[in-house]
């Protein structure tokens, strides 16, 4: 692996996301904010997959870390009233990066007393946790309890959102590359093995879990700044199952497949709620003739996963069986 | 799949950067053709579905009165309807593609207050006025200038019932029994025992619970050793049916009356006879003898083939007290739809006159009913 390469990439990237932010005021403001929702979907979906694709382990709870950064990034962020793009672009950054500190010292909490668990008694743990955050900050009045919390700022930019979402990548993809990173894998495909040749497996799940944490705090730092309003129903139990679909549907351990999948489950409700606004079609007199499509759009959905998951059970972007050998990308 | 990283986030930066740039702008605000579009997003599924369905019905209804009436300003309504599954972060994405997609002169929801304050900003970001057909919480109309709803807030149906406990009830002491973990609840109790005691009343006793408790005994032995003329119960028909029941167990005979939170089907078949001679208010009755009012549950009945409820009667207020507004601005221009609907006065609505004070809330008057033989009969109308 040549470290140069795929760092320079990763700072073309960058600044390819930044030119484009330049061009915002052209693109249609709907599309824009989907645009904001993929890339936080992707960062949410390459993260879990670190824990539940590469390590293994199953996480129902990362709507909840989602929602320790969000909260976190929005309350430090409702400090600043000034306009100096300046200081704003650095009280973002700081809040974001603060959510998901705040996120990984979760992640390190739920995870040194749990991560001895395995497999299904860890999902539940995990669904727990998520659980508690949510009903924690519905009873917590400083921020709006159950009402929800209004975000002042919507800093959130297509730089931002895409930037962070591609160094979530490279950092995830390049820690599993790396010679430590191994050791996740080692701890996906055997624990018992990997423990005899002195890997130590809870050590593994908690990093894991801690980085895992920390993106899925910034991903709800960047969604509180795109949507400006949060409430504790947003973070629900609904919103990790979401992701974890996106990590199946995209292949355990698969991040291209994985990101793919994020962009489109994000996009498909989207996508098919358009085709109801089709005024003609060529050939069909009567107008809006896809209306039918955009009524019944989260039904196609659902039936989508379902014939997906039975038809692609390895993943839709995985060509080999990786769930049980995960691949590197 | 064997791509390298860094050549996968070109290509993704890349494929990215091009979403989003295949439509561009609808440039017609909405009144360049031969309609006016109005949008409206609303919890259509999900948990919020049954109070959802119930306003847009109500919305849609009025759409075609209206433009069997002609339209509006010689153009046919559109409504442009979009479901958020009764889900948190949906509400943006609606509006915002009701706004810039579908180019909206307005925008009509929500039911809930959380997901009424999350489009709200989106609506007053792009000077698009918005009126929600039954957000209680005040903080909803307080998000900017283009921001209406056609019901009453929580303050105003505590002072009304205030007002009913010492006028019409004669009652001199009082007992309030609130639910601490609802925001509703607790608004409601306070505005309730000010209003009580700038009257002359007395509040004698002050018991709490806990929203999902079944067991309410404790309060009211407390409360009946206090000896009140009246127990006031801010609360949700699960815990007010369980609660009339055990206070007529205990013997405490006196009258019992809360706010819109009473009002649900649900109410009668768990309270049972316990219920009879208690009130509480509400924004409509389909009894209303009013003409106005009984035309649109005669449409309505025949539409949807069922009783119009609260609900219902607020979507269709919504979008009435929108086509007034905007007969009276005569265009579609946002601004002046803004202009016109904050200087609406006692528009005939079927929810009452509404009058659009200062705040951008709906003054207009409040419902009084009566339970008996287990059915809601129509007591009095409060002004405010």
């Amino acid at each position: 692996m040549i470290f140069n390469r795929p760092k320079s990439l990763l700072l073309a990237a960058i600044a390819l996301c930044f030119v484009v932010s330049l061009f915002e005021n052209h693109i249609q403001s709907y599309w824009l904010y989907v645009s904001y929702d993929i890339a936080v979907n992707i960062i949410l979906a390459v993260s879990l997959n670190l824990i539940n694709g590469y390590t293994g382990q199953f996480s129902l709870g990362h709507a909840g870390f989602m929602a320790v950064g969000g909260y976190t990034a929005a309350v430090i962020s409702n400090q600043f009233s000034g306009s100096n793009p300046v200081l704003a672009a650095a009280i973002f950054l700081a809040a974001l990066i603060a959510g998901g500190l705040l996120a990984a010292a979760g992640g390190l909490l739920v995870g040194l007393p749990t991560l001895r668990l395995r497999g299904d008694y860890l999902a539940i743990v995990t669904l727990g946790f998520g659980e508690i955050i949510r009903v924690i900050i519905q009873n917590m009045d400083a921020i709006g309890g159950a009402r929800g919390y209004s975000v002042i700022h919507g800093w959130t930019n297509f730089f931002w959102a895409f930037g962070i979402a591609a160094v979530t990548i490279y950092v995830v993809v390049a820690l599993v590359h790396s010679t430590y990173g191994r050791g996740f894998i080692a701890v996906h495909d055997d624990e018992i093995a990997a423990s005899a040749v002195g890997i130590n497996p809870t050590k593994y799940k908690v990093t894991a879990f801690v980085i895992g944490a920390f993106f899925a705090g910034i991903a709800g730092g960047l969604y509180a700044h795109s949507k400006q309003y949060l409430t504790p129903d947003g973070f629900g139990f609904m919103k990790s199952i979401e992701i974890v679909v996106m990590v199946i549907l995209g292949g355990m351990g698969n991040t291209p497949g994985v990101v793919l999948a994020a962009i489109l489950l994000t996009l498909l409700p989207e996508g098919l709620r358009t085709l109801g606004d089709v005024e003609h079609v060529p050939g069909i007199s009567a107008e809006y003739p896809l209306g039918w499509i955009a009524n019944t759009r989260m039904i196609i959905y659902s039936l989508l996963l379902i014939v997906l998951m039975l038809t692609r059970p390895q993943g839709l972007f995985t060509r080999q069986s990786a769930r049980k050998n995960p691949k590197i990308a | 799949m064997n791509v390298r990283p860094a050549q996968f986030l070109a290509a993704l930066a890349v494929s990215l950067s091009l979403v989003g740039c295949n439509k561009s702008p609808s440039s017609a605000a909405g009144g360049g053709s031969d309609v006016i579009k109005v949008g409206e997003y609303a919890s259509l599924t999900g948990k919020e579905a049954a109070f959802g369905q119930s306003s847009h019905e109500g919305t849609a209804l009025a759409v075609d009165d209206l433009n069997a009436a002609g339209g509006v300003l010689g153009k046919k309504i559109q409504l442009i309807t979009e479901d958020d599954q009764s889900q948190a972060g949906q509400p943006a994405t609606d509006v915002r593609k009701l706004i810039s997609d579908d180019g909206v002169v307005a925008v009509l929801g929500e039911v809930a207050s959380s997901r009424s304050l999350e489009a709200a900003p989106i609506c007053q970001e792009n000077h698009i006025p918005m009126i929600s057909p039954s957000s209680t919480n005040p903080r909803v109309t307080e998000v900017g200038d283009y921001i209406f709803r056609v019901c009453f807030i929580d303050p105003f149906q505590g002072t009304v019932m205030a007002n009913f406990a010492t006028k019409t009830l004669k009652l001199k002491t009082a007992a309030v029994l609130t639910d601490v973990t609802s925001d509703y609840s607790m608004g409601l109790a306070k505005f309730f025992k000010e209003s009580f005691t700038a009257d002359g009343g007395k509040i004698v006793a002050e018991q709490t619970y806990s929203g999902g408790d079944k067991d309410f005994s404790a309060q009211l032995t407390a409360i009946k050793a206090a000896n009140p003329d009246g127990i006031f119960i801010p609360g949700y028909y699960t815990e007010v049916g369980l609660i009339a029941i055990q206070a007529r167990q205990l013997g405490i005979n006196l009258p019992l009356f809360g706010g819109d939170g009473w009002e649900s089907s649900s109410l009668v078949s768990i309270g049972g006879a316990a219920l009879e001679g208690t009130y509480f208010s509400t924004h409509f009755t389909p009894e209303d003898t009013n003409a106005v009012v009984q035309a649109f549950v005669k449409k309505f009945q025949a539409k949807y083939n069922q009783t119009p409820d609260a609900m219902a009667a607020l979507g269709y207020d919504s979008l009435m007290i929108l086509a007034d507004a905007m007969k009276r601005a005569g265009t579609t221009d946002g601004d002046k739809v803004r202009d016109a609907l904050a200087a609406t006065k006692d528009f005939p609505g079927i929810t009452g006159n509404i009058t659009i004070d200062a705040e951008r809330n709906a003054s207009k008057p409040a419902v009084i009913l009566e339970i008996k033989n287990g059915k809601y009969h129509y007591l009095q109308t409060i002004a405010p």
